[in-house]
């Protein structure tokens, strides 16, 4: 299958001061050089810990956050270098759903509002085909079509993230970024948002970027994951890959420390602790960044930064001793 | 060996606009020192009340204690007069609260804030409370415990928050410590860390755990009994081992197979996940002479909507709220 998005040496930073207002000026790479790409219809999932990035990678793909350098490739087009008209058409085909269902909706709109305002702001649509689509799409996630106008507040958790979902679907995208999309939901109501999303990959055949730190609801949704530590893609293979036989060291920490109810599994695995916090993103160390956690560092790891490279199959690492 | 805290069919009310709601309803429960007891449910169901009510900390003029005992070392606490109270909380029962980030006081230090509890329940001088703080920031792993005690909350990564939150509510050595959530705002690497250094604590001060949350990976991992809470009721309560071996409750079962676990034999098919539809019910519901699952249960009989359901038994300790449990 071909690729839909294909991500290229994807550069974020921020300028931070440090030492009050007239400290130095220095730059706070949180997406360092990050290239990735995504199959049609397929999931990838970014996964990593709070601060590696991946939010904030994200929200580059989708044009809501500037990039520094790189190239972003959809469908063939690179969309970081479009603007007007052009955005516009793009934007269609890129979707969010964002992580917290209570701020991410206007409290002041009614439900159907809500789900129409992509159509408005995007597409020349009539007004009575919009208002057929969006009550299609309140049947599609599994919404009453009564309910179309009610407020947010009248909405419990789990349908607020529904109306997000149809949001998101409204202009009938090829991309949808789900950023965090269960997290802020309870366990039972996250197993429904789940299924709700693969039916609707199934039935419409979306693409998905999946950002999540939640790595067992990462094994049930992705086709493949990159993992990410301090704006770096540290590892990069297909789901069986990475959870069957992870590579680099940090992705076994990850899995490791994940609580688990499966016996055998907890009894087979022993718990690899990284001690430490990471380091400081405005000063990174020399060499390779996991560097100072790493139960398996070297000498070469303090001084030379590993590179993602293929290490057959597609699975990529960036360790020097994978 | 008499249990370290015995509750006796504890029932918790709230006065909430719509009347008063039992938002505890008949609990009872028994744990020995150096065990950890685990509550799971969902957002709603009653378990952060119950640590509240433990702790003697129940909302003023809106929640009460309308019947039953807690019997804390022979104590009812029910019973214990307020100035009582404060003399036990912090000092032989103390509690970890979810969010790191909220729960410490922005304005003064942690080494302070730690100094602080040790001061109001031990007789000790200031430097002397000091030091102990010191020594308690480096019993959590606090790299540089002694330069770091002086640092503000907002200068600790979130981990480190939480293990200062854990060596305040370790300063009086307490008999019962409870975690509500503790580790919900944090990374599975970090959760992983808290964890470890909870259970290596356990070991060495025989202290008794109640572990909150609603993660059963978690519950699996570092209680030996547990109790599902649905609506203010227990659905099911035993050893944790037996109840994932083998739920007798719907909602048990509901709430391990819905969550996606890392499994070790994992395969390319994906099976839809377990759903337990709808929500839990609002205040108003609790209370009701009826199965309060009932209406997301798929196993759902008539029965269920005449009566609250029985007890039954299984097994050496494993009990289950359910009409319908024995053909689970």
């Amino acid at each position: 299958m071909t690729d839909l998005l294909n991500v290229q040496n994807l550069t974020v930073r921020f300028e931070v001061k440090r030492g009050g207002a007239f400290g130095k000026k220095a730059h706070l790479y949180a997406v360092d050089d990050v290239s990735f790409t995504v199959k049609a219809g397929e999931t990838l999932a970014i996964v990593g810990e709070s601060g590696s990035g991946k939010t904030t990678a994200a929200l580059a793909v989708a044009q809501l956050q500037g990039a520094y350098a790189g190239k972003v490739e959809l469908d063939g087009q690179d969309i970081l270098k479009v603007e007007g008209e052009d955005l516009r058409q793009v934007r269609q085909k890129v979707q969010f759903i964002f992580q917290d269902p209570y701020s991410s909706l206007n409290p002041r709109k009614r439900a159907e509002a809500i789900v129409r305002e992509p159509l408005d702001s995007l597409s020349g649509k009539p007004a009575a085909e919009k208002d057929e689509i969006v009550a299609g799409l309140f049947e599609a996630v599994g919404l009453r079509r009564e309910q179309m106008r009610l407020f947010p507040h009248q909405f419990s958790g789990g349908q607020r993230q529904r109306i997000g979902i149809a949001r998101a679907l409204a202009t009938q995208p090829e991309l949808i970024i789900c950023d965090e999309p269960v997290s802020a939901l309870d366990v039972a109501v996250q197993a429904q948002i789940l299924n709700l999303l693969r039916k609707l990959q199934k039935d419409f055949g979306l693409t998905y970027l999946f950002i999540s730190h939640d790595l067992g609801v990462v094994q049930h949704m992705s086709d493949s994951i990159a993992v990410m530590y301090m704006g770096r893609v540290v590892e990069h293979a297909s789901r069986m890959d990475l959870f069957g036989n992870p590579r680099h060291p940090y992705t076994q920490a990850l899995l490791s420390a994940v609580p688990t109810v499966d016996r055998a599994k907890r009894a087979a695995q022993k718990r690899i602790l990284i001690p430490g916090d990471p380091p400081d993103p405005v000063n990174l160390p020399k060499g390779c960044r996991f560097a100072n956690r790493c139960p398996q560092a070297q000498d070469k790891c303090r001084q030379d930064e590993p590179a993602l490279v293929d290490g057959g199959q597609g699975h990529r690492v960036a360790c020097h001793f994978s | 060996m008499e249990p370290l805290l015995t509750v006796e069919n504890l029932r918790i009310e709230l006065t909430t606009r719509d009347g008063v709601a039992p938002v505890i309803d008949d609990l009872s429960l028994s744990l020995n020192a150096g065990e950890t007891l685990s509550f799971v449910g969902e957002s709603g169901c009653g378990k952060s009340m119950t640590a509240l009510a433990l702790m003697g900390l129940l909302p003023e003029k809106v929640g009460r204690v309308a019947s039953g005992k807690i019997l804390f070392d022979g104590e009812d606490l029910t019973q214990a007069t307020p100035r009582r109270l404060r003399e036990i909380r912090g000092n032989e029962i103390s509690m970890i609260f979810q969010e790191p980030m909220t729960s410490l006081n922005p304005v003064f230090s942690v080494g302070e804030q730690i100094a602080e509890a040790i001061r109001a329940h031990q007789n000790l001088s200031r430097t002397a409370a000091w030091d102990k703080a010191v020594e308690l920031l480096d019993a959590v792993r606090i790299p540089n415990p002694k330069g770091r005690a002086v640092d503000y909350p907002f200068q600790m990564s979130g981990g480190q928050r939480q293990r200062a939150m854990i060596a305040m509510a370790l300063a009086c050595e307490p008999k019962l410590l409870i975690a509500d959530e503790p580790t919900t705002a944090l990374d599975v690497t970090v959760q992983a860390q808290i964890f470890d250094l909870l259970t290596d604590l356990q070991k060495q001060s025989g202290a008794a755990i109640i572990l909150i949350t609603h993660d059963m990976g978690a519950v699996a991992e570092m209680a030996r009994d547990v109790i599902v809470m649905y609506a203010g009721r227990k659905a099911e309560y035993g050893p944790v081992d037996a109840i994932i071996e083998h739920p007798r409750h719907p909602y048990t079962q509901g709430l391990i197979s819905c969550v996606p676990h890392i499994v070790s034999d994992m395969s390319e098919e994906r099976p839809d996940l377990v759903e337990v539809p709808g929500i839990v019910p609002s205040l108003k519901d609790f209370g009701r002479d009826q199965c309060l699952f009932a209406s997301r249960c798929a196993h759902r009989t008539d029965e269920c909507l005449a009566g609250r359901p029985p007890e039954k038994h299984f097994g050496a300790s494993q009990i289950a709220d359910c009409w319908h449990a024995e053909a689970l």
